[in-house]
């Protein structure tokens, strides 16, 4: 979850054809971004915007938390599912789902950044995000060697896929992270970056991008 | 519902093995989903304090090193979000998530505010970071504080619809998750309770206290 602040955030509406979602989301959250992403590939057009991040209304629902909302998208709208039938595929690419939000989000979101610069100085904050960011990434290439076809764990975009390409984008964007020693995950994002679903949802599309 | 390898003949050996570390909280969501479930399963030990998770046999299971790991004959599954969903599709009985989509929702909300937002940021290897460049009090100020807004985010959650448990009268996913949690903030960090009213009843601390091997 990101903590933002409210007034800097806005929201997008995607419709289908019989229900309408609202997703409240913040240009540069990789938390809204991997709802954004997956709206966009279940092909829900976005209409219009609003506020949040992320939060997804639908009807008389309200999910939070990007993982939830994600596995609540996933049941609810099964067309294009991002979660494959095979256990063990399952399993990946719930275990790479994990290692993002859990094992690396977190440890270098704004709040924990801020405190490690204020309480123990300016130039440990870059090497504590560098240090937790290569930790998971390190973990996800050695997960997904063995797994990874055209996208992270086969020839199909998959759940993966929507933590993995948000995540690599914001190391190398806010962080300068130097990936090329993670082959796998680098061959996974091109192959990502490309797609109309991945494009439409990066943060400077977003109604609330501003240049600053 | 554990059995040590060497209590066991080869006719009685349980099919399923959970590698586990016994103070880790992720590796005890494995154990209470095992034992709701009713499976028995062989307990394997991986002390992290002693760096166990990087010996050869270890590794070659798990190149991420990390507990828990559920082997299930020829399938290995690490990462307790991953074994819990493993195990409900395989293993229906006790179902850890309820039919309703919503209640499902918050309970995949409860278990990642847990797995995401709290667990991560007052692992071992955090608060010893913090321990060595801030100090010992500083630790626990951080640890509480973490703990502290996790726990109001939670009890905003679950507010109306908890139950006997987390999410009603049935013990699902968000219990399984909070747990772990809440024991650890009342054994380790000596978190006061009381602030958080609708996570905590009498009987769900009962049901915490028996949630061991």
């Amino acid at each position: 979850m990101d903590s933002r602040p409210h007034q800097d955030t806005s929201g997008s509406f995607f419709s289908s054809s019989s229900d309408k979602l609202q997703l409240y989301s913040y240009w540069q959250s990789s938390c809204s971004w991997r709802v954004r992403f997956a709206l966009n590939l279940k092909k829900f057009e976005r209409l219009n915007p609003l506020h949040f991040v992320p939060v997804l209304v639908d009807g008389d629902l309200v999910v939070s938390d990007s993982f939830a909302i994600l596995l609540y998208l996933e049941e609810k709208y099964p067309q294009n599912a991002l979660l494959p039938v095979d256990a063990k595929c399952r399993a990946v690419n719930l275990q790479a789902a994990s290692i993002v939000t859990s094992s690396m989000q977190p440890l270098h979101m704004l709040s924990v950044l801020k405190y490690i610069e204020e309480k123990v100085g300016p130039e440990e904050r870059q090497s504590w995000a560098e240090y937790h960011i290569g930790k998971g990434f390190a973990a996800l290439e050695k997960l997904l060697k063995d797994f990874a076809g055209r996208y992270a764990t086969g020839d199909e975009i998959c759940m993966a896929d929507v933590f993995l390409a948000p995540q690599i984008s914001v190391a190398v964007m806010r962080f300068k992270f130097d990936m090329s020693k993670f082959p796998t995950l680098c061959r996974i994002y091109e192959a990502n970056k490309v797609l109309p679903a991945f494009q439409a949802s990066l943060p400077e599309r977003q109604p609330d991008a501003s240049i600053d | 519902m554990a059995a040590n390898s060497s209590d066991c003949t080869d006719k009685e050996q349980p099919k399923l093995k959970l590698y586990s570390y016994w103070r880790s909280s992720c590796s005890w969501r494995a154990r209470i989903a095992l034992n709701l479930k009713g499976l028995s399963y062989e307990y394997k030990a991986v002390n992290l304090l002693k760096g166990e998770q990087f010996s050869p046999e270890f590794s070659k299971l798990n190149p991420i090193n990390y507990v828990p790991v559920l082997v299930d004959e020829d399938i290995v599954i690490a990462d307790s979000f991953a074994i819990l969903m493993y195990l409900d599709e395989k293993y229906p009985q006790h179902p850890l998530l309820p039919c309703d989509l919503q209640k499902k929702a918050i309970n995949f909300q409860a278990a990642n505010i847990v797995s995401s937002s709290i667990q991560p940021l007052q692992n071992l290897l955090v608060l010893n970071y913090i321990e060595e460049k801030l100090g010992s009090d500083e630790k626990i100020a951080w640890a509480q504080n973490q703990i502290g807004r996790g726990f109001s985010a939670l009890e905003k959650l679950l507010e109306g619809i908890s139950g006997r448990y987390a999410t009603g009268d049935e013990i699902y996913l968000a219990d399984v998750f909070l747990a772990p949690q809440i024991h650890a903030a009342i054994t380790r960090f000596k978190l006061d309770m009381l602030n958080w009213t609708v996570m905590v009843s009498e009987k769900s601390l009962d049901w915490f206290n028996r949630a061991e091997d």
